[in-house]
């Protein structure tokens, strides 16, 4: 049904912002609780940084690189809209825009972040 | 005055708080649009999570009023804006006390990461390479 509602890319643009930011918002919490301990208990905060610079980490990252992304270019194409009102016309044209933008920026971004994974 | 909008939250016509908060999404926005993939980029692709312990954003990271007031005002533009978006997402599936009960704790909670946020960009000492 999330998908199906008003149907096409709108809906699921609008979809796709609210779980990404969502997302987002849960990393930034951890990201708070984790950056409090570097000042409060280093020794805490180098393990939790393990993790980060670990397989599974990486490819959290890479999915929060993601939905960050995601949401920042939606976002522009959003207020774009907002206060230009004829854009909305396009704004599939600017939503398969913004898909190339995110492949194109995203994918060597991606692979900076795992490369250490792939011994590269 | 755009009634409809495709796939953000139409402008609210109400004005105050509202129609403030409205607008202050899209400032925030744009602000983020900047700081959180300049941080995001410098944290991922200029170093790496291998090299970024405690000590090197004490000596390296945070020696330098710039970069802290920088991730400071991340900081602040994330917590207001994550906030409100998470505040019209509870209201928009909860009603009554159940909303009034997670619009509390998360405020409350908003409130805590700003201040332990705060606290720790603000409390190591900067000795700018001395």
């Amino acid at each position: 049904m999330l998908l199906r509602y008003r149907g096409s890319e709108g809906m699921v643009a609008w979809a796709f912002h609210r779980i990404s930011g969502i997302a987002i918002w849960l990393f930034v919490l951890l990201h708070v609780l984790d950056i409090y301990l570097a000042g409060g208990n280093p020794n805490v905060y180098d393990d939790i940084l393990k993790f980060y610079a670990s397989t599974p980490g990486r490819i959290m990252e890479v999915l929060l690189g993601g939905a960050l992304f995601y949401h920042a270019l939606n976002g522009l194409r959003v207020m774009a809209m907002d206060f230009w009102p004829r854009l909305t016309a396009y704004h599939k044209q600017i939503w398969y825009a913004n898909w190339v933008i995110f492949v194109v920026v995203g994918l060597p971004g991606a692979f900076i972040i795992i490369r250490p994974v792939l011994g590269l | 005055m755009a009634l409809y909008s495709r796939s953000g939250r139409p402008k609210p016509q109400s004005g105050g708080f509202e129609l403030a908060a409205w607008y202050f999404m899209r400032l925030s926005g744009v602000a983020l649009f900047v700081l959180a993939l300049i941080h995001f980029s410098l944290q991922h692709f200029l170093f790496d999570p291998s090299q970024e312990t405690a000590t090197w954003i004490f000596n390296q990271r945070w020696n330098s009023l710039f970069w802290r007031g920088f991730d400071w005002l991340l900081l602040m533009m994330v917590v207001l804006h994550a906030f409100l978006g998470m505040r019209t997402v509870t209201m928009d599936y909860l009603k009554g006390g159940t909303r009034t009960f997670a619009l509390t704790a998360l405020y409350l909670v908003g409130t805590v990461v700003f201040v332990m946020g705060t606290i720790v960009v603000m409390s190591v000492p900067l000795t700018l390479g001395k």
